[in-house]
C-alpha cells in the first residue's frame, strides 16, 4: 500500500478520474437534452386518481406525470405540508393538469403519500389549443350550433372529421390573414413611402397624387374582398364544439376552431404513439409559435437562425479567406506581421458580448444611421437601417469570426508543400496564377473547415445578437414574396434567443421548460452536425497532405 | 534562343502564338496578377483595419467620459424688460434655450431671447390692489411651478408651460402662463401677516401646498385642491389650512420636500427646524439642527432635483449637501450632512440645482459661480462670471446654457457649459458612493429607477466583483479536472481511447453557452437547491472511491489485470463513477435527515449564510464545464508535445511514471498549461450567456458561493439595448465592453506569447 502510494500511481488514477468525469458531464449533458427534448413528442398517457389530504377534502386529478423526486419530510414539512413528524423522506410528483383557464394551477406537485390508485381511461382525451395551453379530459357531446350531433361511440371519429374541417378552415384564414392581407399591408406601406420621397425631393404633382390615391382606393378595394372572405371563414369555423368533462366533473364547452389537435393516448398503441410522435416533431420544426413562444412551433427561430447564418457566410467567406492569403502569402513576414496575426487569431478570445456592443454602436447606430438618412429619408423617423436587424447581426457574426475562418485558411495554406508551390513558379506561373490555380484549390477543404466552424460557433452565439437583430417575435419572416424578397432590415427570431426567451422570460417557464429542451435539442444537433463534418473534412485534409508531402 | 523563334517555313509553324499575342497574353497575365496582389492586399487590409476598428470605436465611445467639462462666459446681453425698474425674483430658460423669462417683483414677467435679448412677450400677473409683491418662491425646477406672496397676505401660485407648434414644419415655442388655481390671488391661513419672507409651493397627490413663513417666526400652510364639478364644469377649490409650530427667529426660507412629509424651516442664523408634516394637522418640529459652522449663516439653500436631498451655501462659502438618513437603531430619518464641496470664496448667494440630474450651479458674492455635482461629490469648475455679488442664476432644462444675473448689473451673462457626463468620475465609478436614501456610502449599481429625480448609481466595483466572483467558482471547478484530464490523456491514455476523448472534449467547446446556461438555471439550480448534499459527498466520494478502485486493481490477480492494458483506467472508472454519483444522488436525503435536520437548505438561512437558488456555486458549475475543454484542449497540447527523449530519459533512470510526469513534463509543459489557464479564465470573464440565465443577475458585492452576481457582460446584455444613445450610462456600457475586450485580449496575447516561447523551446530541445 505505502509503495503503491510512493510510486505516484493514485495520482494517475485520480488523473484518469478526471478525465472520466469530464466525459460523463459531456455525454450526460448530452443525455439530458436528448431524453428530455425527444419526450417533447411522446404522448404520454393521462393519469386519472385523486388526491386527499388529511383533512381536506377528496379532489379528482386528471394529468400526465411530468416527474417524481423524492425529498426529505423536514423541507416539505417547512414548505407546509402535512408530513408526519417521523417521516423521514417523501416522494412527490409533477403533475401536468393542463386546463389553465378553468384551475389557474397547469402544474401542480401531489405527495404520493396522499394520491389514490392510478387508473387510465381509455377516453381520457388531451386538446392541444391555440389558447390555454392543453385541456385533459372526456369528451362528452359534440355540438353543431349548440345541437348535439353526436355522443356515446361515435363521438371521436366524428370529431375527429370535424376538428380536420375545422383545421382546414383555419389555415385557410392563417392564409388570408398572413400572406394576402400581410401584402397588402406591405404594398400600402409601399404607397406611403413613394407618396414621402416625393414629398422630400418636391416632385408631387397634382398628377402624382391622383396616382398614389388610385392605387390606395386600388388596395382598399382588394382589402374589402379579402377582409368578406374571411369573415365568412372565421363564422364557418366557429359553428362546431365539443363539450368535455374537467377533472372534478365540470363541463366546458370548447370551439373546434381554438383546437389545434386531439389525441386519446391511453387509447393509442405503441405503433400510433410513434406516428403521432413523428407527425408532432414535424408540427415543432415547421409550426409558428403560439401563445408567447411557449407553445407550437419554432419555425420561425430555425428560419432566421439559418437566413442570418447564410448571410453571414456571404460576408466572411470572402473577407476571411482574402485576408488569410494576404497574410500568409503577400504580406512581407516579420515581427510587425507577426502582431498583427496575434491579434486577429486573439479576437477569437474576445468575449462576443463585445462585439455586439461594437455592432450596436457602430453599425446600427453610426452606419445604419447614415445608410437611413442617404436612403431611405422618406421612411424617417421610423428607421430603417438605423435599428437592429437581419443585415446587422449577420455583419457582426461575421466579424465575430473572422478570426476563425482566418485561422483555418491560413493552417490551410501552410499545409500545402512548398514544393507544389515551387513547381508551379519553375513552370513560368506568375504569383498570382500559382495562387489562384494550385494552392487556393488544394486548399479549398481547409476554408470549408473554416467556414463550417464559423458556423457552428454563429449558429450557436447569442448574447451579441440580443443587441444586434434578434427579438423575442418578428411578425414577418426575413425572406417573403414580396419584393426585394430578402429583406436585410428585418428583425429575426433565433434558436438561441428562443432558449433563454422561453425559459427565462416567460410566464408559464414551467409549461415551456419541455418545449425549451426540444428547441435546445434541434439546436445541439445543428451544431453538432456541423461540427461533425468540420472535423472529418479536416482529418481527411491531414491525411490527405501527410501522404503527398511524403 | 533560336528554337523558340517562329520560324520562316509555314509546314513547321510554331504551335506558339504569335509574338505580338504572346505580348498582349504577357501583358494581361501581369495586369491580372497585380489585380490579384493589390485586390488580396486591400481585402487583407480592411479585414484588419474593421477589426481595429473595434479598439477605436470602443475608445470613441468612451472617450467623452474623461473629457473635462468646459463652462466659460459666451457673451452678455442687456438685462430684458430693463426699462421697467422693478427687481428680479427669477429667471428661467426653456429646454430649447431659445426663450429666457425673467419674473420681476411688479409681476410682470418678460420673455426673452437669451441670443440677443430682445423682448419676445411679457405677461403680467394681477397683483391685488393696495398691494405689491413681498416674496416668490419655487418648487423644483422640473415642475415649473412658482408662487407670488403678496403684501396683503395673499399668494398666487402660477405654471409655466411651454406650448410647442410646428407651423411649416418650424419649430415654435410659446410661453404660456397657467394658474391652476385661478388668476385670483388667495389667502394661506389667516394667522400669518402678509410680508412674508420666505415662500414655497409644492404640487402633491392632492392638490398644491403653499407655505409661508415671516419675520416672527410663524409659519401658514394650506392645501388647495382644485376639483371640477362634472356637472357645470367648474373649477372649484376648497383651502385646508394647517397650523405649523412657529420659530423662534425670523423664517429665512421654506422648503417642502415632494412626498410632503417633511417642511425645512431655516432661520437667519442658520439653524434649521425640520418639522413633520406626515399629519398636517398635527406638525411637530423632530429636529434642529445647524447648518454652517459657528458665526457663518445659511444664505442659500434648495433641494436638488427629487427633494431627497438638501444644498446648503453658508456666508462662509462652504456648500454642502445633506439628506434624511435613517437612523440604522430606530429607524428614525435624520437630516445628515452627507458631503462637502470646494469652498466658494465669498459667501455662497445663490444655488440653482439642474432640472434631470442631481448637479448644480452655485454663485457667490465674488461674483464667481461654481459647477457642482452631487452624487459624485466633485466640483466641476468654477468660473468668475461677474465683479459683483451673483445674485440670480438660470439653468436650461438641457444643461447647456446658464444665465447669470449679479448684484446692481443691468446686463445677464450668457454661459455654455458642456458637461454630458458629470457622473462618471474615477470616484464615482470605483469609489463607494453615498446616494440618497442610504444609510452610508456604498457600492451600488443601480442605473435606471421609476422616477424621472432618481440618482442613478453607477460604481463598477459590484460588477467587477461579479465578473471576477463568477470566473473564480468557474475556475475553481474547470482548472483542476481540465489539467488532470490534459496530464491524464496526453501522457498515460491509451492511443485509442485519446482518439475518441480529445474531439469529445474538443466539441464540447463548441456547445453553445446558451443551452448550458439554460440547464444550469432551469435544471441545474433547482436541482441542487433540493439536493444540497450531493456536492459535499460527490466531493469526498469520487476521489475516494477512485483511489479505493485503484488501488483494489492492483490487488487483482495478473491475469485479469492483463486483460486491460494500462492506459484505460479512465474507461475503468466509468462504471465507478457513475456507480458514486448514483450513491451520491441516492443517500442525498438520508444525508440531509441525518446532519442537517432535515433540509440543508433551511440549515444554511439558519446559521446565516444566504442562499439564493440562482448562485455563485451554480454558474461555477456551468462555467466551469464551458471552460474545461478550452483549458483542457491546449493544456493537452502543452504536454503531448514534451519532447519524447526527455521523458524516455527519466524512465530509463528509474522514475515511475508519475515521478516522470511531476518532475519532467509539468516542468516543461507548465508555460503551456499557465497560458492555457489564462485564455481559459479569458473565457470565464466574457462568457454572457450562462451568467445571464444561471446568476440571478443582483448586483452585490460579496464572494459568497450561494448568493448571485451580475458581471460586466451581463450587465450589458441586459442593460444597453434599453439605454438611450450617447448618454452617461450607454457610455459607461461601451467603457465596460472596453475594459473586458482590453482585458481578454491582454490575457490572450499574453498566453500566445508563452506558447510560442514554449514552442520555440521544444523546439530547440
Amino acid at each position: 500500500m505505502k509503495e503503491w502510494w510512493k510510486s505516484g500511481s493514485p495520482w494517475v488514477w485520480l488523473n484518469g478520474g478526471a478525465v472520466t468525469v469530464s466525459m460523463i458531464m459531456v455525454f450526460g449533458l448530452l443525455l439530458l437534452i436528448l431524453v428530455r427534448g425527444f419526450g417533447h413528442f411522446w404522448p404520454h398517457e393521462v393519469v386519472q386518481t385523486y388526491y386527499e389530504v388529511p383533512g381536506t377534502d377528496r379532489v379528482e386529478v386528471v394529468g400526465e406525470l411530468r416527474r417524481s423526486e423524492t425529498l426529505t419530510g423536514q423541507s416539505m414539512r417547512e414548505a407546509g405540508a402535512p408530513i408526519p413528524e417521523d417521516q423521514m423522506v417523501v416522494t412527490r410528483h409533477l403533475f401536468k393538469l393542463g386546463n389553465r383557464d378553468v384551475t389557474g394551477r397547469d402544474f401542480t406537485y401531489f405527495i404520493d403519500d396522499f394520491l389514490g390508485e392510478w387508473r387510465y381511461p381509455r377516453d381520457m382525451t388531451v386538446l392541444e389549443r391555440r389558447e390555454w395551453g392543453d385541456f385533459y379530459g372526456q369528451p362528452l357531446r359534440l355540438l353543431e350550433a349548440g345541437r348535439t350531433v353526436a355522443e356515446g361511440a361515435d363521438l371521436w371519429a366524428e370529431f375527429r372529421a370535424r376538428l380536420a374541417r375545422s383545421n382546414r378552415l383555419y389555415d385557410e384564414i392563417r392564409q388570408i390573414e398572413r400572406g394576402d392581407i400581410g401584402n397588402i399591408n406591405f404594398r400600402m406601406e409601399r404607397v406611403r413611402l413613394d407618396q414621402r420621397r416625393a414629398e422630400l425631393r418636391g416632385t408631387l404633382t397634382p398628377e402624382l397624387e391622383r396616382q398614389f390615391a388610385e392605387r390606395r382606393a386600388a388596395l382598399d378595394a382588394e382589402y374589402a374582398v379579402l377582409q368578406e372572405r374571411l369573415d365568412t371563414l372565421i363564422e364557418e369555423a366557429r359553428r362546431d364544439s365539443i363539450v368535455m368533462r374537467a377533472a372534478g366533473g365540470q363541463e366546458v364547452t370548447i370551439r373546434l376552431d381554438r383546437i389545434v389537435k386531439a389525441w386519446q393516448p391511453n387509447d393509442m398503441s405503441v405503433f400510433a404513439k410513434v406516428r403521432f410522435y413523428i407527425g408532432d416533431f414535424f408540427d415543432f420544426i415547421f409550426g409558428y409559435p403560439r401563445e408567447a413562444n411557449t407553445e407550437g412551433g419554432i419555425f420561425p427561430a430555425i428560419f432566421g437562425t439559418v437566413t442570418m447564418v447564410l448571410v453571414m457566410s456571404i460576408i466572411v467567406t470572402p473577407f476571411g479567406v482574402l485576408a488569410a492569403i494576404y497574410l500568409r502569402e503577400y504580406a512581407r513576414q516579420g515581427p510587425l506581421l507577426r502582431t498583427i496575426r496575434i491579434s486577429v487569431y486573439n479576437l477569437a478570445g474576445v468575449p462576443s458580448i463585445v462585439f455586439g456592443v461594437f455592432g450596436l454602436g457602430f453599425f446600427v447606430y453610426v452606419m445604419g444611421g447614415a445608410i437611413d438618412r442617404t436612403f431611405y429619408p422618406e421612411a424617417l423617423p421610423a428607421p430603417t437601417f438605423g435599428t437592429p436587424g437581419l443585415f446587422w447581426a449577420s455583419l457582426t457574426l461575421a466579424l465575430l469570426t473572422l478570426p476563425v475562418v482566418i485561422v483555418s485558411t491560413e493552417e490551410g495554406l501552410a499545409r500545402i508543400p512548398s514544393t507544389i508551390r515551387q513547381g508551379s513558379l519553375a513552370l513560368g506561373a506568375t504569383k498570382g496564377e500559382t495562387l489562384w490555380k494550385v494552392v487556393v484549390p488544394l486548399a479549398t477543404p481547409a476554408m470549408m473547415t473554416g467556414l463550417i466552424l464559423a458556423i457552428a460557433r454563429a449558429a450557436g452565439e447569442v448574447a451579441p445578437l440580443m443587441l444586434v437583430g434578434v427579438v423575442k417575435l418578428a411578425p414577418t419572416l426575413p425572406i417573403d414574396g414580396n419584393f426585394p424578397f430578402v429583406h436585410l432590415e428585418r428583425k429575426i427570431m433565433h434558436l438561441g434567443f428562443h432558449i433563454y426567451d422561453v425559459g427565462f422570460q416567460s410566464p408559464h417557464a414551467e409549461a415551456a421548460e419541455a418545449l425549451v429542451y426540444a428547441t435546445a435539442l434541434i439546436l445541439v444537433l445543428l451544431i453538432v452536425m456541423l461540427n461533425l463534418t468540420a472535423i472529418t473534412i479536416r482529418n481527411h485534409l491531414r491525411e490527405k497532405y501527410r501522404s503527398e508531402s511524403d | 534562343m533560336a528554337a523558340i523563334l517562329p520560324n520562316e517555313n509555314a509546314s513547321q509553324a510554331s504551335l506558339l502564338p504569335s509574338v505580338e499575342r504572346r505580348e498582349r497574353l504577357r501583358r494581361i497575365r501581369g495586369i491580372r496578377d497585380g489585380i490579384s496582389l493589390y485586390g488580396v492586399g486591400a481585402a487583407g487590409f480592411g479585414v484588419i483595419f474593421a477589426l481595429a476598428l473595434i479598439f477605436f470605436y470602443l475608445f470613441y465611445e468612451t472617450f467623452p467620459l474623461l473629457k473635462p467639462v468646459s463652462m466659460e462666459v459666451a457673451y452678455e446681453i442687456s438685462m430684458p424688460g430693463d426699462e421697467e425698474p422693478a427687481p428680479t425674483v427669477h429667471l428661467t430658460l426653456d429646454r430649447f434655450e431659445g426663450i429666457g423669462g425673467r419674473f420681476s417683483e411688479s409681476g410682470a414677467i418678460t420673455f426673452f431671447s437669451p441670443e440677443t435679448g430682445a423682448i419676445l412677450t411679457r405677461k403680467q400677473v394681477n397683483v391685488p390692489e393696495d398691494a405689491s409683491v413681498s416674496a416668490f418662491g419655487r418648487s423644483e425646477n422640473r415642475r415649473s411651478l412658482f408662487v407670488y406672496g403678496f403684501s396683503d397676505g395673499s399668494v398666487l401660485p402660477l405654471k409655466l408651460e411651454y406650448d410647442q407648434t410646428f407651423p411649416e414644419g418650424v419649430r415654435v415655442v410659446t410661453p404660456r402662463l397657467s394658474f391652476p388655481l385661478g388668476e385670483e390671488p388667495m389667502r394661506i391661513g389667516d394667522r400669518v401677516q402678509g410680508d412674508y419672507t420666505a415662500l414655497t409651493v409644492v404640487e402633491g397627490r392632492t392638490g398644491y401646498v403653499v407655505a409661508g413663513g415671516n419675520r416672527d417666526g410663524s409659519i401658514a400652510m394650506a392645501l388647495f385642491s382644485a376639483r371640477r364639478n362634472m356637472l357645470t364644469g367648474e373649477v372649484q377649490i376648497s383651502r385646508q389650512d394647517y397650523e405649523l409650530p412657529a420659530i423662534s427667529r425670523p423664517v429665512r426660507q421654506l422648503l417642502i420636500n415632494e412626498t410632503l412629509r417633511n417642511l425645512f424651516a431655516i432661520d437667519d442664523r442658520g439653524l434649521l427646524y425640520n418639522i413633520d408634516i406626515v399629519d398636517p394637522n398635527r406638525p411637530r418640529i423632530i429636529e434642529q439642527v445647524q447648518l454652517v459652522s459657528d458665526g457663518a449663516s445659511v444664505t442659500a439653500a434648495d433641494f436638488l432635483v427629487g427633494s431627497r436631498s438638501l444644498i446648503v451655501g453658508g456666508s462662509d462659502g462652504s456648500v454642502s449637501q445633506w439628506m434624511l438618513v435613517r437612523d440604522e437603531e430606530t429607524n428614525v430619518p435624520h437630516l445628515t450632512r452627507v458631503r462637502g464641496f470646494r469652498q466658494h470664496p465669498g459667501a455662497v448667494t445663490f444655488i440653482e440645482p439642474e432640472y434631470t440630474r442631481k448637479g448644480f450651479l452655485v454663485g457667490d458674492d465674488t461674483g464667481t459661480v461654481g459647477l457642482h455635482y452631487a452624487t459624485s461629490g466633485v466640483t466641476l469648475k468654477k468660473i468668475p462670471v461677474s465683479g459683483q455679488p451673483v445674485t440670480r442664476i438660470a439653468v436650461s432644462p438641457i444643461n447647456r446654457l446658464a444665465l447669470v444675473k449679479g448684484e446692481d448689473s443691468d446686463a445677464l451673462r450668457v454661459i455654455r457649459m458642456d458637461n454630458p457626463h458629470p457622473q462618471a468620475s474615477l470616484s464615482g465609478l470605483w469609489g463607494r458612493v453615498w446616494y440618497e436614501g442610504r444609510s452610508e456610502p456604498e457600492y451600488i449599481w443601480q442605473s435606471s429607477g421609476a422616477d424621472d429625480a432618481f440618482e442613478s448609481k453607477f460604481s463598477l466595483v459590484p460588477l467587477t466583483v461579479g465578473t471576477l466572483k463568477a470566473a473564480l467558482f468557474a475556475m475553481l471547478l474547470g482548472t483542476p479536472l481540465a489539467i488532470m484530464g490534459a496530464i491524464y490523456t496526453a501522457y498515460f491514455m491509451a492511443g485509442p481511447m485519446r482518439r475518441i476523448v480529445k474531439p469529445s472534449l474538443e466539441l464540447m467547446e463548441a456547445l453553445p453557452t446558451v443551452i448550458l446556461g439554460f440547464l444550469a438555471g432551469i435544471w441545474l439550480a433547482p436541482y441542487i437547491e433540493n439536493n444540497l448534499p450531493i456536492l459535499v459527498s460527490v466531493l469526498i466520494l469520487l476521489p475516494l472511491g477512485m483511489l479505493a478502485f485503484g488501488y483494489g486493481w492492483t490487488r487483482l490477480p495478473t491475469h485479469i489485470r492483463h486483460i486491460i492494458p494500462p492506459g484505460w483506467e479512465a474507461a475503468l472508472l466509468v462504471p465507478v463513477v457513475l456507480l458514486l454519483g448514483w450513491v451520491a444522488i441516492t443517500t442525498s436525503p438520508w444525508i440531509e435527515v441525518a446532519f442537517f435536520g432535515g433540509s440543508m437548505r433551511q440549515w444554511f438561512t439558519d446559521v446565516g449564510i444566504p442562499y439564493d437558488q440562482r448562485n455563485a456555486l451554480i454558474v461555477g458549475l456551468a462555467m466551469g464545464f464551458a471552460v474545461i475543454p478550452t483549458i483542457f484542449s491546449i493544456a493537452e497540447d502543452a504536454v503531448f508535445n514534451v519532447p519524447r527523449h526527455l521523458t524516455q530519459g527519466s524512465l530509463a533512470l528509474g522514475a515511475t511514471p508519475w515521478q516522470t510526469v511531476v518532475g519532467v513534463v509539468l516542468p516543461t509543459a507548465s508555460p503551456g498549461i499557465f497560458s492555457a489557464v489564462m485564455i481559459g479564465f479569458g473565457r470565464a470573464v466574457g462568457e454572457t450567456m450562462i451568467v445571464l440565465m444561471a446568476s440571478g443577475n443582483s448586483p452585490i458585492v460579496n464572494f459568497n458561493m450561494f448568493e448571485g452576481m451580475r458581471t460586466l457582460a451581463a450587465n450589458i446584455a441586459v442593460e444597453l439595448p434599453e439605454t438611450s444613445v450617447g448618454g452617461t450610462h450607454f457610455r459607461i456600457l461601451f467603457l465596460s465592453a472596453l475594459v473586458l475586450l482590453v482585458l481578454t485580449f491582454v490575457l490572450n496575447t499574453a498566453a500566445e506569447i508563452v506558447r510560442q516561447r514554449l514552442r520555440k523551446r521544444y523546439a530547440s530541445l
